[in-house]
C-alpha cells in the first residue's frame, strides 16, 4: 500500500495537483460508499478521505453534518466502516485516509484504534478537533504503527503556529481555506493565497486546500495559487446523497473526472 | 494575532489547570485549529485583566449596584425544621440566594465580567448558547448594558419548555437562533455557538456559560463565579463565625457548583456535593448524570466524563430541568470526583418536582428545577448526617421560568 507521502512525492514528480475528494461513510448505505470509493478511484481521485460518522460534528457544516446524522441513524458502526475499508482497500490505488473527530478515537482506545485502522487498510488520518496542543497522544504511536497524521493549519493560525504544525504533520498539510465550518462556497477567500504562501516558507511539505471548494472552478483557483492538493468534501456528499444510489455513484465519478481534469490541465 | 504565544502563560504550578487548561488528565483544548489562536487570545486578556483594578473596579461596581451583590446568605427555617430529627438535631440549612441577582440566577455574574472582557478586547459581537435560557438571558442583558451585538443560540425543543425567556431575551435585543439538530437541546446549541465562533472568530467573542469548553473557559468561568464562595466564607464568619460544614449545588455543566465550591476546596472540613439529574432514572438511558454514568471522552472541546455509547458517540440525555439536559460537565468537576475532593449524586425528574414543591410551600421560595435537584437530595442526606452540621445549598436560579413546566407536568394535581 502507498503511503500519503510516497503518493504525493509521486505528483509532484508530475507536478500535478492531487484530487481529494471525501464521503461519509454509510450515507447514503455503506454499500454506496463501497461503491464510490471504487468510482473515485477511477476517475482520478489521487488519495480519498473517508469520514467516520460523528454525533456532534463541530468542524462541519450542514451537508457533512446532515450526512453523518443520516448514516449514524442507519446504525452505522465504526467497526462497519473499518470493514468497509479492508474491503475495498485492496482494489483501489488511491490511499485512504480517515477524517474522525478525537472521541472515537479516544473511546477505542489510540493504539487500537490506530492497529484496527492500519489493519482495514487506511493511509492516514484528519482529526479535525486535535490541535498541535493535544496531537502528541496521537502522533507518537501513529508514527510507530505506520499511519500518518495530517494537521490542519488555518487562515487564523499565526506564522510561528504554521511553522510547528508543519513540522509535526504527517503527510502533508491541510490548510483550511475559510475561517469556518466545511461546506460549498461560491467563492473562495482570497486571502488563502496569502495564507499558502506563508505555509511555503515555513516548510517544503505538499499542502492540501480544503473547506469550501465546490467546483472545478475553485479547483482551478487553488491550482493556480500553486497547492500541492485540493479536498473537495460537502460537494461529493451532497451529489451522492442525491437520488438513486447507483445513477449518484455515476454522477459522483463524472464529477470527480471533470475536477481531476481541471487540476492536470 | 502574529504575537499570540503557541504556548499559553503558565498558570501557578500548585493550582489547576496548568498551563494547558489540565485539570489532571481532564480539560484540554479540543477545537478546530482556527480557534487556537483565539483561545491563546482570550487566556492573555484573562490574564491581563484578572488583576487589573480597572477592570476590577468596573466589575465589581456593576456587580454590586447592577446584579445585587452580594446576594444573602439565607436561613431556611422551615426546610430546617422539615429536615430535623427527633432529637432536634439535623443539618442547619442555608440557602446562597444566587436567585435574587439580577435576571434571577448566578449566571450574570459571569456574563456580565465575560462582557466587560469582550468590550476590552475590542469584540463587539456576542454569541452564546444557552438551555434553560437562564445565561442567555444574561448575556442577552450584559449585550444590552454595553451596546453589543447580541446572538443566542438555543435548542428548538428547549425555546419550547422555556418560552418566557425566549421572549425576554429578544426583549431586550437580542437575537435567539434555534438549533434544531439532534435533539434540540443545550448539546447541540453548544455545538452550533462554537459553529458560529470558527466562522466569526476574528469579529466575535464567544460568552460560553458554564465551566466547560475548552481552556481557558473552565478556569475563568470558574474564576468569575468563585465569588458566591467567597462571600459564602464570610457571610458563614459573621454569623457563626466559622466555615460551613457541608456545601451543596445542582451540577449541570457546573459552574454554581464550582462557583460556590472553589473558595472551599483547600479546606478539607468542608464537605463538597454535587447533584446530578438523573432524569427517568440511571437505570434507564434517559438521564443526564453524566459522572455517575459517564465514561472519560471529548466533548466541546474538553476532556471530561461524557454519556457515550459503545461506539464513542455522545448519547442525548434527559433532564427536565433543561439547564442540566448536557451530556458532559466541566473538567474540574471530573477531577475532583476521580480525586475523591467533591461527592456527586443524582436525583430523578420526579424527586426534583417533588422538591421544586416542597421548596415552594415550606419557604415561599420557587427555585428553578435545575436547583430543586439540590434541594432534591435533602431527602438522602440529612438522615445521614451527624449533629447538627451546617448546609450551604447554592440556590442558583428562580423557578419563575419553570412554572409552565412544572404545571404541564403535574396537570391537575394544580388544579
Amino acid at each position: 500500500m502507498t503511503s500519503v507521502s510516497e503518493r504525493f512525492a509521486q505528483l509532484r514528480d508530475r507536478e500535478e495537483c492531487a484530487l481529494i475528494p471525501f464521503i461519509t461513510a454509510g450515507d447514503p448505505s455503506l454499500k454506496a460508499t463501497g461503491a464510490a470509493l471504487k468510482a473515485l478511484d477511477q476517475n482520478g481521485a489521487d488519495f480519498i478521505e473517508l469520514g467516520v460518522p460523528y454525533a456532534d460534528p463541530l468542524a462541519d457544516g450542514p451537508t457533512i453534518q446532515a450526512a453523518a446524522t443520516r448514516s449514524l441513524t442507519r446504525g452505522t458502526k465504526l467497526d462497519d466502516v473499518l470493514k468497509l475499508v479492508s474491503e475495498v482497500s485492496p482494489d483501489i490505488s488511491a490511499p485512504i485516509i480517515l477524517f474522525t473527530y478525537y472521541n472515537p478515537i479516544l473511546n477505542r482506545g489510540v493504539e487500537t484504534f490506530l492497529k484496527d485502522i492500519k489493519t482495514a487498510g487506511a493511509a492516514g488520518l484528519v482529526v479535525p478537533d486535535l490541535p498541535l496542543e493535544e496531537a502528541d497522544s496521537l502522533l507518537k504511536p501513529a508514527a510507530e504503527i505506520g499511519i500518518e497524521v495530517t494537521l490542519l493549519i488555518a487562515p487564523t493560525s499565526p506564522v510561528e503556529r504554521m511553522e510547528a504544525i508543519a513540522e509535526q504533520s504527517q503527510g502533508f498539510i491541510y490548510l483550511v481555506s475559510v475561517t469556518g465550518v466545511t461546506g460549498m462556497r461560491t467563492q473562495m477567500q482570497t486571502r488563502v493565497g496569502d495564507v499558502l504562501k506563508q505555509v511555503r516558507e515555513v516548510t517544503d511539505k505538499p499542502v492540501g486546500i480544503g473547506f469550501g471548494i465546490s467546483g472545478p472552478e475553485q479547483a482551478k483557483q487553488v491550482k493556480g495559487w500553486g497547492a500541492d492538493g485540493a479536498i473537495v468534501g460537502s460537494a461529493c456528499v451532497k451529489l451522492l446523497a442525491d437520488g438513486d444510489e447507483a445513477e449518484a455513484v455515476k454522477n459522483l465519478g463524472a464529477f470527480c473526472k471533470s475536477l481531476k481534469a481541471v487540476l492536470t490541465a | 494575532m502574529t504575537t499570540t504565544p503557541i504556548r499559553p502563560q503558565s498558570a501557578s504550578p500548585t493550582t489547576v489547570p496548568d498551563s494547558l487548561g489540565r485539570f489532571g488528565q481532564f480539560g484540554g483544548k479540543y477545537v478546530p485549529e482556527t480557534l487556537m489562536p483565539a483561545l491563546a487570545e482570550l487566556e492573555a486578556a484573562f490574564w491581563k485583566y484578572r488583576d487589573d483594578a480597572d477592570f476590577q473596579a468596573e466589575l465589581n461596581g456593576l456587580l454590586k449596584d447592577y446584579v445585587g451583590r452580594p446576594s444573602p446568605l439565607y436561613f431556611a427555617e422551615r426546610l430546617t425544621q422539615h429536615y430535623a430529627k427527633p432529637d432536634g438535631t439535623g443539618a442547619q440549612i442555608y440557602l446562597k440566594r444566587e436567585d435574587l441577582n439580577h435576571t434571577g440566577a448566578h449566571k450574570i455574574n459571569n456574563a456580565i465580567a465575560q462582557a466587560i472582557l469582550a468590550k476590552r478586547m475590542g469584540k463587539k459581537r456576542i454569541i452564546a448558547e444557552t438551555g434553560a435560557g437562564q445565561h442567555g438571558v444574561a448575556t442577552a442583558t450584559a449585550c444590552a448594558r454595553f451596546g453589543l451585538e447580541c446572538i443566542i443560540y438555543m435548542g428548538v425543543h428547549d425555546m419550547e419548555r422555556q418560552a418566557l425567556n425566549v421572549f425576554r431575551m429578544r426583549l431586550m435585543g437580542a437575537e435567539v437562533r434555534g438549533v434544531s439538530a439532534g435533539t434540540g437541546t443545550l448539546k447541540d446549541a453548544t455545538s452550533q455557538a462554537i459553529r458560529d465562533w470558527v466562522t466569526n472568530v476574528e469579529t466575535t467573542h464567544y460568552i460560553l456559560g458554564s465551566v466547560a469548553g475548552p481552556h481557558p473557559y473552565p478556569m475563568m468561568v470558574r474564576d468569575f463565579h468563585a465569588i458566591i464562595g467567597t462571600e459564602t466564607r464570610q457571610q458563614c464568619q459573621d454569623l457563626w463565625g466559622g466555615l460551613p460544614d457541608i456545601l451543596m449545588a445542582c451540577v449541570g455543566g457546573g459552574s454554581n457548583a464550582m462557583g460556590l465550591f472553589h473558595e472551599f476546596i483547600p479546606e478539607p472540613s468542608v464537605r463538597l456535593i454535587g447533584v446530578e439529574a438523573a432524569g427517568f432514572g440511571t437505570d434507564t438511558d434517559k438521564h443526564a448524570a453524566t459522572l455517575t454514568k459517564g465514561r472519560v471522552g471529548v466533548l466541546h472541546g474538553a476532556m471530561s466524563y461524557l454519556i457515550q455509547d459503545e461506539d464513542g458517540q455522545v448519547i442525548e440525555p434527559h433532564s427536565i430541568s433543561a439547564g442540566l439536559d448536557y451530556p458532559g460537565v466541566g473538567p474540574e468537576h471530573s477531577y475532583m470526583h476521580d480525586n475523591g475532593r467533591a461527592e456527586y449524586y443524582s436525583v430523578t425528574d420526579d424527586e426534583a418536582l417533588d422538591a421544586f414543591q416542597q421548596v415552594s410551600r415550606l419557604e415561599g421560595i420557587i427555585p428553578a428545577l435545575e436547583t430543586a435537584h439540590a434541594f432534591a437530595y435533602l431527602d438522602y442526606l440529612c438522615p445521614t448526617v451527624e449533629g447538627s452540621p451546617k448546609l450551604v445549598i447554592n440556590c442558583s436560579g428562580r423557578g419563575d421560568k419553570d412554572v409552565q413546566t412544572v404545571a404541564k407536568v403535574l396537570g391537575d394535581k394544580l388544579g
